[in-house]
């Protein structure tokens, strides 16, 4: 049954990067094709999969977050302040091609995308806060502590180990691809192999019920908070790195979005519940897609917005006509009037 | 006695005065007439626009698309009036209708696929910044005579004068407090925001109330982008940019609970009021720079949502 269910949630995604992917095929036949030149892959398919690294990035990290029941508008300017911190770092540094300066800078950099991740996540658990209004917060002064960060300024930094990160390449492939095959890799082992990814789901379906059960719901909902800060972290990183430079104001705008769409293309419910990584990094890897499709046919890159809108309503009323029954009996048991009135005086 | 559903708006209202006359003591030109009349002049379309958010999130939904309906309403209007020559007369109507259009559009897929607010309204806002895009990516300037007509035209008042934006706004508080009230629409809106279930099984009309907060709401966007045009002249795909966080800011600030089911519409106006005057002030202090606004915004929403989770009995499931 699970396994069917799984097949179920993939086929839809896999079914529209398929049809992008033949569209582009077809529209310019040397799509596929790959090159090497001074040692280096070169392609549009490697392209799509640097270009979108962060952005898959931060999508694995808002899967778990969703799965909980959650959701992190902040993630975008965590990827603004993650990548100010980092250039701040650096351009203070005496020595601008030191290792140990970009290692202290990376460093420094995800430590603040935890403590982000944490105070998320104490909003969430401590405070009893709504999910999208504690990150609410934190998306809207985010921006204003990325700006605060960088003096409002654009910081440019010149130091080859730092643009390592994010246009380095290793084994003849982008470095930025090794490590989200990293994230992902730890966050399936984690979630598929341990009983994380249970008590994950456990919380996203029901919080109560799972506490009830023993589970301390607190602790994994600050975990998936503080999980989330850290991909968005190392999202920023690698945004920076690649351009060599922080923008407070424009660096990750509108990544919350695009990673939420992400998710919701990949299968997962924004109810919570049930979570589908492979099918987030597919998401994310169609907005991608779809980017450098429109891109390379030359429609004016503004229509990008048009074809999202269009992308995000078909994949929603896809997946609300496929599963049309379960949700209307989920939705009924879920307002069923009985379990209401006991949580009511639970 | 003092009701407790009336705390979180009393203290709004404290908070706007206390700033006020922080304000007024520490920089000289503060206390003027003047001042509080440029808050209700610079901040019209951002009133508007929270009206209509106020019922969205009342009815407990969101809506993400205002920013981007405003901006496309200036869009339009430049367009036809500027490029094609056609009467404003006919033009405000048409976006009008439009925006309202776009918003029912929106609440119908909500309620009727049962999608989240969130993810609808979101392809909205795509749809509706696209749209400007395809129209043209640049600025259109407004020249039009009845459009700067009504930009330039001041309404003397004792100290000072308005614009006729701020008479709109003020008239569209004025209205939604009476819709929110008075009428047996208001009343299912709260309704629903308490308890959809239970709303429907004392057989309101959910899905008319629903889908027409949002048509509520896009029509207030349109009002407000018309505005928006009277106010800066021009129609552009930029507009308006995360215009739609701002205007929730200002829902949260002026004590509406985001769980729905409980808010005022006086309350948003002073909280788009005390946005404007924590600008006024930086713009007063002159060393500060612009990136405070966001981070004291931040900041008292954060105040503010704790404010309300200690006042509300209500216990609020982790869900979203």
């Amino acid at each position: 049954m699970g396994g069917k269910m799984h097949r179920h949630h993939l086929f839809w995604p896999l079914v529209v990067l398929g049809a992008l992917l033949l569209f582009n095929l077809i529209y310019s036949p040397d799509f596929f094709s790959l090159a090497v030149r001074g040692g280096n892959l070169y392609g549009s398919l490697i392209d799509i999969l640097n270009f979108g690294a962060p952005l898959i990035l931060v999508s694995i990290g808002m899967t778990i977050v969703i799965a909980t029941g959650g959701i992190d508008l902040s993630v975008g300017s965590i990827v603004a302040i993650s990548g100010a911190m980092a250039c701040l770092t650096i351009s203070k540094g005496t020595d601008p091609s030191s290792v140990l300066l970009v290692i202290g800078a990376v460093l420094a950099s995800i430590a603040l995308s935890i403590v982000l991740g944490m105070w998320n996540g104490a909003l969430v658990t401590v405070t009893r806060i709504q999910p999208i209004i504690a990150t609410l917060i934190l998306m809207v002064a985010g921006r204003g502590i990325a700006q605060l960060i960088t003096s409002g300024q654009i910081i440019t930094v010149s130091n080859s180990n730092y643009e390592y990160i994010g246009a380095g390449s290793l084994a003849s492939l982008p470095f930025s691809i090794f490590i989200v095959a990293a994230v992902l890799l730890i966050a399936s082992l984690l979630t598929r192999r341990t009983a994380i990814g249970l008590f994950i789901e456990s919380v996203g379906s029901n919080p109560e019920a799972s506490r009830l059960a023993g589970l301390r719901s607190r602790t994994v909902i600050l975990t998936v908070y503080v999980f989330c800060g850290l991909c968005a972290g190392i999202a920023g990183l690698i945004l920076s790195s690649n351009v060599s430079s922080a923008d407070g104001n424009n660096a990750g705008l509108w990544y919350e979005l695009d990673a939420i769409l992400a998710v919701v293309i990949g299968g997962t419910s924004l109810n919570g519940g049930r979570f589908y990584l492979m099918g987030t990094v597919i998401g994310a890897l169609i907005i991608q897609t779809l980017t450098t499709t429109i891109y390379m046919i030359g429609v004016p890159p503004e229509i990008t917005l048009v074809v999202k809108a269009f992308v995000v309503l078909a994949v929603c009323l896809i997946q609300s006509e496929a599963f049309r029954k379960t949700l209307i009996t989920r939705w009924k048991k879920r307002n069923y009037p009985a379990e209401q009135e006991v949580t009511r005086h639970a | 006695m003092l009701n407790r559903k009336y705390v979180p708006i009393l203290v709004t209202f404290g908070l706007l005065a206390v700033m006020f006359a922080a304000g007024s003591f520490r920089y000289t030109g503060f206390f003027s007439a003047q001042v509080l009349y440029n808050l209700l002049i610079d901040n019209s379309f951002l009133i508007i626009t929270a009206v209509g958010m106020t019922f969205v999130i009342i009815s407990g939904g969101i809506d993400l698309s205002v920013g981007s309906v405003i901006a496309l309403t200036t869009m339009i209007c430049a367009t036809l009036v500027e490029r094609h020559g056609w009467s404003p007369v006919v033009v405000i109507p048409m976006v009008l209708i439009f925006g309202a259009l776009f918003g029912t559009l929106l609440g119908a897929i909500i309620h009727y696929f049962k999608i989240q607010p969130f993810i609808v309204t979101l392809a909205g806002m795509f749809l509706a910044r696209g749209i400007c895009y395809i129209i043209s990516i640049d600025t259109i300037t407004v020249t039009n005579g009845f459009f700067t007509k009504a930009a330039q035209t001041k309404v003397p008042l004792p100290g000072g004068n308005i614009s006729i934006n701020v008479i709109i706004a003020l008239v569209i508080v004025l209205a939604a407090i009476y819709l929110a009230h008075y009428t047996r629409f208001g009343r299912n809106v709260y309704a629903i925001g308490g308890s959809e279930q239970s709303a429907l099984l004392m057989g309101l009309p959910v899905a008319r109330t629903k889908i027409l907060v949002y048509t509520f709401s896009g029509f207030c966007s349109a009002l407000a982008g018309v505005v928006f045009t009277f106010y800066m002249l021009s129609g552009y795909g930029l507009h308006a940019m995360g215009l739609e966080l701002d205007t929730i800011a200002a829902v949260v600030i002026g004590g509406t609970l985001l769980t729905g089911g409980v808010g005022y519409v006086a309350g948003t106006l002073i909280g788009v009021l005390i946005q404007g005057v924590i600008q006024t002030i930086i713009s007063f202090e002159g060393t500060l720079s612009s990136w405070w606004t966001k981070i004291v915004i931040g900041l008292l929403l954060f105040v503010f949502i704790l404010f309300q989770r200690l006042l509300s009995d209500r216990r609020v499931t982790l869900k979203t």
